[in-house]
């Protein structure tokens, strides 16, 4: 569906891809996981065929997003980090002016808005304003819009940045039934809970630069330990208490406010670090996620 | 007629730009209550304050009024072509900026099959529109008071309101287009705008400017504007002068269209 080699981009000096290949099959939902700036959006971009390759080659659909950008864009459907709604016209003129610019007649637009209207639980706010819905009822109008051309790849950008957690539990739960549905899913997130929720396959994103792929499983199992026990002392007491239980896991990371502790029995560890003599002011033990991979691959933590 | 059921690329700018017309139609059905004024009732006072009350005192000399036999059929004409460009500044100036930066909404039109030049030609389309209505209302309310010289002077100045609505429309959306922020528009308005309203020859020949002040008057297309207007509804048309003007007018339009496109493009696809 997607198949990128060597693919680049660059802002005059700036390059923000530096060379990725990525191949997304059907039916399957594929995430870019990084922090800000790791070149996410920028892929997203020249993907939804709006922004030209900088550099190494790009087929979406088996086409050129140089020379036949509309056709692509035609079949795609595209959820931008930005919303991009008018905020003056009700939630159902949205749908509708939107479905007219891919060409559909006025009948079938307006059956498709209903349907989506009530796939993304927004029937009752149809004749409402956007400007008066919340942030999570925008989201879901704009996936809803996306959709209104029956794409063959839905694009994500961010889908729940800024949303409560409420908010994004129901993006998530219609994301979900999408790719039930067989909906061929790419997005990106710098959540690694989203990342893990809805993606088969993922590729992580440091820097412009892919630095791991596989499924969320696989890629904990290689570049992590199965459990993970937190430790959190008093203030600055993390470097100098890191020294003394170096050796009780596989690997210990020291972040600001906390110890990290790789090992494969995260309660059997706490429990030799009290027998130290050491008492923490809080422990957890949980599992390992995709966060510690990130953590593990690049040194830093995926949200700042 | 079949339903057209799968999602195509447009086959040209111009049907890219058909598929903009219901968002447009909605805009407009939802905004056409606050233009009113504007469009309708603005050139009408001026009409009546200009034209009529303060005509009153000013003598009819064809002579002095570049052929008129009054001052109402000398500035009927002037305000005709003033309104086209008028609305046009209205219209292609903060809504622009708002489709491209405050709203994005060119942005999502754009994730779309439609391309730029199709978004512009449906904004410009727009533009047009809101032009044609005014200045076909205009047209019709000055009828009676025998402004025109003949049906084909009154149709060929809507006529010409449109192409002069079109010169000013590509130019400044172009400008729009790539502006950071919304403060040069004040400029636009005052140091552009309103000179070009009060000295391009509508209210007063502009044989009564000072030697280099009509150079500067000549060179401004809402003159062109203007004096082709005024030719056709006085119906004493100086055919190559009126060629002139037409050319002036078209080759600013499509100027003014390739700078958009331009500017456009280097704004939304990066």
């Amino acid at each position: 569906m997607i198949l990128a080699q060597g693919l680049r981009k660059s802002f005059g000096a700036f390059e923000a891809v530096k060379g990725i290949d990525v191949d997304v099959r059907r039916g399957e939902s594929f995430g870019f996981l990084g922090p800000n700036g790791a070149g996410k959006s920028s892929t997203m971009r020249m993907v939804a065929a709006v922004s030209p390759v900088s550099g190494g080659t790009l087929r979406i659909l088996g086409l050129d997003p140089d020379t036949d950008g509309p056709e692509i864009r035609s079949r795609i459907g595209v959820c931008p980090q930005e919303d991009t709604l008018d905020t003056e016209l009700t939630v159902r003129d949205n749908l509708f002016v939107y479905g007219r610019y891919f060409g559909l007649g006025r009948k079938v637009v307006r059956e498709r808005v209903d349907e989506l209207l009530e796939f993304v639980q927004l029937t009752e706010k149809a004749d409402a304003m956007v400007e008066d819905l919340s942030g999570g009822m925008k989201r879901r109008l704009t996936i809803a819009r996306s959709l209104i051309n029956r794409p063959e790849i839905l694009l994500l950008d961010e889908p729940t940045t800024g949303l409560d957690p409420q908010a994004r539990h129901v993006v998530w739960d219609r994301l979900f039934r999408l790719k039930q549905q067989g909906v061929t899913i790419v997005l990106t997130t710098h959540y690694m809970d989203e990342a893990e929720q809805l993606s088969d396959r993922l590729v992580v994103m440091d820097k412009g630069l892919i630095v791991a792929e596989g499924s969320p499983l696989s890629l904990i199992a290689e570049h992590s330990t199965r459990e993970v026990a937190e430790l959190r002392f008093g203030v600055g007491e993390h470097e100098a208490i890191a020294a003394k239980v170096e050796d009780l896991a596989d690997r210990v990371e020291v972040l600001p406010d906390r110890l990290l502790l790789y090992t494969v029995d995260g309660e059997e560890t706490v429990a030799k670090v009290h027998e130290r003599g050491l008492e923490p002011i809080v422990t957890l033990v949980r599992r390992s996620t995709l966060e510690d991979v990130f953590l593990r691959l690049t040194g830093r933590t995926l949200v700042d | 007629m079949a339903e057209i059921e799968t999602s195509t690329a447009p086959s040209g700018v111009l049907s890219g730009a058909a598929r903009m017309f219901d968002y447009w139609a909605i805009a407009y059905k939802r905004t056409w209550k606050g233009s009113v004024i504007t469009s309708f009732v603005s050139p009408l006072l001026y009409v009546l304050a200009m034209g009529v009350l303060l005509g009153g005192f000013i003598e009819g000399d064809p002579s002095t009024l570049e052929g008129a036999t009054s001052y109402l059929d000398f500035v009927a004409p002037g305000l005709l072509a003033a309104q086209a460009m008028t609305i046009v500044f209205g219209e292609v100036t903060y809504p622009v900026m708002g489709m491209v930066k405050w709203h994005k909404t060119y942005f999502g039109m754009t994730a779309t099959p439609l391309g730029v030049p199709d978004v512009i030609v449906a904004h410009l389309g727009f533009a047009l529109f809101r032009v044609a209505i005014s200045c076909a209302v205009f047209v019709v309310v000055m009828a009676p008071f025998g402004v025109f010289a003949s049906v084909a002077g009154a149709l060929g100045a809507f006529l010409v309101s449109l192409l002069v609505g079109l010169a000013f429309a590509t130019p400044i959306y172009a400008l729009s287009a790539g502006l950071k922020d919304e403060s040069p528009f004040a400029l636009v308005f005052r140091l552009g705008m309103m000179p070009l309203f009060l000295f391009s020859g509508a209210f007063f020949p502009i044989a009564n400017l000072d030697g280099w002040l009509q150079v500067v008057a000549k060179a401004t297309p809402l003159w062109h504007g203007v004096d082709l207007t005024r030719m056709l509804t006085l119906g004493d048309v100086d055919w190559p002068l009126a060629a002139i003007h037409v050319l002036y007018l078209a080759v600013l339009a499509v100027l003014g269209w390739f700078w958009a496109v331009r500017r456009l493009t280097k704004r939304m696809v990066s």
